[in-house]
Formats: structure tokens, sequence, C-alpha cells
């Protein structure tokens, strides 16, 4: 803006980040919401696609490769959790979706439905840390769209995030081709994202140093696929439906059978405590900084060294094997010497984790 | 996990699998029924199938609140959530038992009616605490272990003067329910119970006892871990071969004879035995649920509200009666992984985790023989 137009702009006071509140105004299309976007998202979002500041973000297409595209909405509840925040959920969540393809993720899109009434104080550290969950990704919030709906017709703040990546020539990853005999790999502990989530609900208080997993995976997923090359099947992040689901998802794309082993799964006590007390599977509970891999068994090793070198993936594992099984059933030897069946979850275990 | 990873010791339990395969007399079956759906949990979950020889063999019995509650108490508690101003509060296992024409709980919620899901009676408190406009009704269910707890409640909403607060209740009690499996005519052939766990602990081992002395079946009280079974197991097989028929604790950690006083006592001044009480597959059973006393009827939402329970008819096709006593297994009956799943129950034990039909189809079903229906049917 130059310093003419500067003149000819009417002087409002800054917003409160304080104790202000947004307002139906926030949202009208007026000066208000130019406000509203100029003092708290564009600082916090900062970069120069999104400073052309038109409705659309002009960005350069790396040649080669192929586009993978992916949108992803936000409700958790509550908003602030232990070890994140919506804002960077939002971010790591679609980086994440990217990379599972073995996509580089480029750019992202934010689009925030906010509740009349929501504190600027909130607004501005959810976009604050948004921006650096991007700036760490060095994936950029290249376009953004704010919507306010009246006090009562939604929970504080919603986001939706969109984003694009390329994949590499010659790289196929999908969930439909595991084949028997493949190996089955984890990257970390699972069920933290989850029980970090709970244990800040009120109607749930109990006191633990749970951490959310919340974290962005592309640079983990960049040493993998570097070094397994085509060997590299398939990746899945084992968010909501936990780990669980993510296996019955391979299993019925590939039409295949998995054998996993309980004892090899990784669980922090105090996750495995929390799901104990909560009559919970920690199979069934939601990871938002984890990948599964599957790869051909020869690769497996080396694989796991190199995810293991990377701070994300320093407790990767091998949990189990592709098999044969005509009915697609993901089954699981328990610790305790038995076998049995890991099921989708049924119903609803605890709403809006992520 | 301290306290936990003891009792699910792999090489521990195929010490214990090696003696009961060791001491089982090949020449003949022993059919042992685990009352509680806790225990049933346990063995789908932990494949404790795989550790028994052919020859012993787990029978699933009625020890699962929600599976035995009938269709015209959810019905009821459907009408009463329904009614303006009422909150109800309810464990979230409830939420998708089906009543008449499929209307469960969830689907009332749906529709508009406030119900709100809780970890506990204290919970379903402190929204009658906060929102002193409603009617908040404690949906409580649940064998001898959950009503302390209801109990707990009341006397706290009569504390704080909470005129908002009443229960819906249906707890019901064991001993009811095992001596009705052991007089069924036509029923299964037993060879002993592994007792309840939890329950135990507030009404002792003594309750019991008429197992062993009327009926000549052996009890043994076991703890919910899987090595608390597998030792419970051995302590049957052991007891039948003997010839004995006593009742026995396993769970001596936490278990004693006479129970837990304290909590009997509080339970007696609130609550007294209803004539009789449906349990689906049981029927019409005598003294086998609590009512609060009329004392405390301003706390009881069935006078409170005049709700009334209109018994209502199971699905015709659905097996859940006999399977609840023990006389044919999940897989035997018809609606089994074709039309009843855990995603869409037409029975109640297909509902409750700890039910029979939801334990051997989330855990177990890879046992079975192909169904003619595809797995992907089920699946969202």
């Amino acid at each position: 803006m130059t310093f003419a137009a500067r003149m000819l702009t009417p002087r409002y006071g800054r917003l409160d980040l304080k104790a202000g509140r947004v307002e139906m105004t926030h949202g009208a299309g007026g000066r208000a919401m130019a406000q509203l976007i100029g003092e708290i998202f564009r600082p916090a979002l900062a970069n120069e696609f999104l400073s052309q500041g038109n409705d659309q973000a002009i960005v350069p297409l790396p040649a080669g490769g192929r586009l993978a595209m992916t949108t992803d909405g936000y409700v958790v509840s509550p908003l602030f959790f232990p070890g994140g925040d919506i804002g960077s959920l939002a971010i790591h969540g679609t980086v994440n979706d990217l990379a599972m393809a073995g996509a580089v993720p480029l750019y992202l899109t934010a689009n925030f439905v906010i509740e009349e009434g929501f504190a600027l104080a909130d607004l501005n550290r959810i976009a604050t840390s948004m921006g650096a969950a991007a700036r760490d990704a060095g994936v950029p919030v290249v376009a953004g769209d704010t919507k306010v709906v009246e006090r009562g017709k939604a929970d504080g703040l919603y986001i939706s995030t969109a984003g694009v990546g390329v994949v590499p020539a010659g790289l196929d990853l999908s969930g439909d081709r595991a084949r028997p005999g493949d190996a089955v790999i984890l990257s970390g502990t699972i069920g933290d994202h989850g029980v970090a989530i709970m244990s800040s609900r009120e109607n749930l208080t109990f006191e633990t140093a749970v951490l959310s997993d919340s974290a962005a995976l592309h640079g983990l997923v960049a040493g993998m696929v570097a070094a397994a090359g085509p060997a590299l099947k398939l990746m899945r992040d084992p968010t909501r439906g936990g780990l669980a689901a993510t296996l019955n998802e391979v299993a019925r794309q590939s039409s295949v059978g998995v054998l996993i082993e309980e004892a090899a799964i990784p669980v922090r006590p105090q996750v495995a405590a929390a799901c104990e007390l909560l009559g919970l599977d920690p199979l069934n509970v939601a990871n938002e900084g984890k990948l599964v891999a599957v790869v051909e068994a020869r690769m497996a090793d080396a694989l796991i060294e190199v995810m293991r070198a990377h701070q994300l993936g320093r407790d990767a594992v091998r949990i189990g094997t592709v098999t044969r099984d005509d009915q697609h059933f993901v089954q699981m030897t328990t610790a305790f010497g038995g076998k049995r069946i890991v099921d989708w979850l049924a119903g609803e275990q605890l709403p809006r984790i992520c | 996990m301290k306290y936990v990873d003891e009792y699910r010791d792999g090489a521990l339990a195929r010490t214990v699998a090696a003696a009961i395969r060791a001491e089982a007399d090949g020449a003949r079956s022993y059919r042992f029924m685990e009352f509680c759906g806790g225990h049933t949990h346990a063995i789908a979950r932990y494949g404790l199938e795989d550790l028994l020889p052919a020859n012993v063999r787990m029978i699933h019995g009625p020890g699962c609140p929600v599976c035995v509650l009938p269709i015209g108490r959810v019905d009821a508690a459907v009408r009463l959530a329904s009614q303006p101003g009422v909150t109800l509060a309810t464990y979230g296992d409830l939420m998708r038992v089906p009543g008449s024409k499929g209307v469960s709980l969830q689907k009332a919620k749906a529709a508009g009616a406030d119900i709100r899901m809780v970890y506990s009676t204290l919970d379903a408190l402190r929204i009658a605490e906060a929102e002193p406009g409603r009617e908040v009704v404690f949906f409580a269910i649940g064998f001898e272990t959950t009503t302390p707890p209801t109990a707990v409640a009341l006397r706290m909403a009569e504390a704080r003067g909470l005129a908002n607060f009443s229960v819906f209740c249906n707890h019901v009690v064991t001993p009811a329910a095992m001596r009705a499996i052991l007089t069924a005519s036509g029923g299964v052939p037993l060879d002993g119970f592994v007792g309840p766990a939890h329950v135990s602990t507030v009404i002792g081992t003594a309750p019991y006892a008429f197992c062993a002395t009327e009926f000549a079946k052996p009890v043994v009280i076991a703890g919910f871990e899987p090595l608390d079974v597998m030792q419970s197991v051995l302590m049957l097989v052991r007891q039948v071969n003997a010839g004995r028929c006593a009742v026995e604790n396993q769970y001596v950690r936490a278990v004693t004879p006479a129970g837990n006083r304290k909590a009997q006592d509080l339970v007696a001044e609130l609550f007294e035995l209803r004539e009789a009480f449906e349990w689906r597959g049981l029927g019409l059973l005598p003294n086998s649920a609590l009512k609060l006393r009329p004392a405390f009827a301003r706390f009881d939402a069935e006078a409170r509200f005049a709700v009334e329970t209109v018994a209502a008819a199971d699905n015709p096709a659905c097996d859940c009666g006999a399977i609840l006593r023990g006389m044919k297994r999940p897989p035997d009956c018809r609606l089994f992984g074709r039309a009843c799943t855990p995603e869409n129950p037409i029975g109640a034990c297909m509902v409750s985790s700890e039910g029979a039909c939801a334990a051997h189809w989330t855990y177990g079903r890879f046992r079975e023989p192909v169904r003619a229906v595809p797995i992907e049917r089920v699946l969202p």
C-alpha cells in the first residue's frame, strides 16, 4: 500500500487482540473483515503468494510429475490440546494426506468458519500457530477464506484446508498394492493424539503427560521414498479409527489379509493406561503424526533403519506381514499367545478428534 | 503397565495352558459358562480359545447388562428422553441398543431428544447442577457393581437438594440369573461357572453357594485379566476331576467371602427388590432386579414421569435369547454377520462389546467358515 493510499484509508483502532471478540461484521465483506484478515491472518500466514491479494493465488508449477490434491475439515474439540491446536493440526493433517502418496507438498489453502463471539486472542493464537506449522513444513498457505456465523451456529472455530503437491515421476504408492509376504511397518507409538485430546476434554479430566503426536510427515516420507524406491508399496497415516482402520482399509483395497504382532506395536505406558481406564483399544485411537508403510520384505530392515534416523521415525518397527486371506481379515497374534481379529471400530469412540 | 502386565504374561499363560491340557480328561468334555460379559470379552480379545484344548469349551453367559435389558425398557427410555425438558444421561454402550422398530437412543438423539453420554453417575449429577432448568434422568443400569455408584449419586443429590435429578433404575442382581440358567428346562448342560469378578467384590462369594449345594455345580470367582480366566478354568477342571462342587475364589486380590459391607448397606438403604423383572433371553425372573424404596420415590424417574414399560417382542429371527442362556453359539444365529453386525445390531448381544455376538464377531469370526455374505457388505 502506498503512502497516498494509506492517507485515504479511514483510520480504525487496531483489533483488540486481548479482550476483543469476533463480530458478524468480521465476516460481512466490509472493512471489518479486511481488518481481521489484515491484522490476524495475513501477518500469521505471510508469504509472497498470499500477499498477491487477489481472489486466487497464482503459483509456479514444477515441471514433470503428477499433481496430488486433497482436502480436509478440522472440527477438533477442544481447539487447544496438549501438543498442538486446531491451527497446527489443519496444516499437518493435509500435508500428511499429500505425503502418503509420496507427493512433495507445495501449497495449501485455508477456510475458516468462525462463530460470532469467538475470542480474537484465541483466533490470533491459532493463526500464529498455523503459520508456524506451515513455515516449519515449508508449505505456504497461499489462499484463504473467512466466514462468520451467528452465535450457536458453530462451536467456536472450524478450519478446512486443501493442499496440492507433486508426485515424482515413477513413484506409484497406492492402497491396492499390498501383496502377501510384504512387510508392514509402523513409524512409532500409537494412540498419542487421541489420548491427548481425551485428557483435555472437560468431562474426562485425568492428568497425563501425553502430548499429541501432530506433525508433518513429508520429511520422513522423502527419505523413505529415496531409500526404498519401487519396493515401497503404500503409506497411510492412521488418523481417525486408528491403526485398526488403516490396516483394514489396506486389506480391503489390496484384497489381502494382514497379520500383526501385538507385542511389536509400540504404545506409551501412559497411553496404554488411559485406554485401559476408558475401555478403549489403542489400535482404534487416532494418531496425527504416524504412518504405516507396506514394503517388500527384503527392503524392510533397510527402510526401518532410514526411518529411525529421522526424528519422526525413531521408534519405527515392523509390526507384521501381509497375508493371503480371501476374507481380507486383519488378524493379530496377541501378546498372550492367542489370535484375534483386529476390526474396524463399531460406532463412535470419541467424536471430533480432528 | 504396572499391576496389569503381570496378568497378561504370555509365558505364564502357556504354562497354565499346558497344565489344563495335561489335567483335562481326554475321555470327557468340560462345558464352563463364563457368566460375565467381561470374561467373554477377555476370552475373545486375548484369543483364549486358542489356548484351551478342544474338549474344554467356554459358553457365554448373560452377564452383560446391556444385552439383557429388554426392548420394553429401551422403549421406555426413549419415551422418557423425548419428553420436553428432560435430559437423559446414559452410559455410551446403551446408545445403540435397538428398541421397537429399531429406534435406539442414538436415533432418538438425532431426532432431537436431549440425550448425553456420561462416564459416571457424577457426570450426570454435574449436568443436573449446572442446568437447574432441566430434568436430568440418569439411565441406571448394571449388576451389583454399578449399583453402589448410583446409590452414592442419589445420596449426593439428596445432600445437595437437587430437585431436578432422578434415576431410571434398571439395576439387576446376578444370583437370580444364575439360578434361572440352572433351572431352565432344556438348558445347556454345564459343568461349572467362571463366576463374576467385580460383582463379587461387592456381594462377596457367599451368594453363589446355592450353585454348589443345590445344583452341584462348581463356581470359581475369576478376575477379568486373561491369566485370571485361564487359572480359573484350571481350577474348575480340577474340581470336576475331583468330583468336588465348591465356590472357590481365584480373584483373591479383590474379593472376600463377605464382600463390601459398606456398599451392600448403602444399596439396601436406597433400593429394594422388584417382584419380577424381564431379562432379555431369560424372561420374567422373580427377585432379579432393584427399584428405589418408596422413601426415595422423588428420585425415581418411573414414578416421577409416569413412564410405563410395555413388553415388546424381540425380532423373531434373533437368537439372542438362546445365546444368553448358553444354548446356542453366536454363529448359530441366522442373523449373525448377515443382517446383524456391530454397525447395525438387531439383537442386544451384538451391541455391547461384552455381548457374546459382538465379541465373537469383532475378535473371533476368522474361526468360522466363510459366510455367504462378503465382509465388504457390512463395512462403512
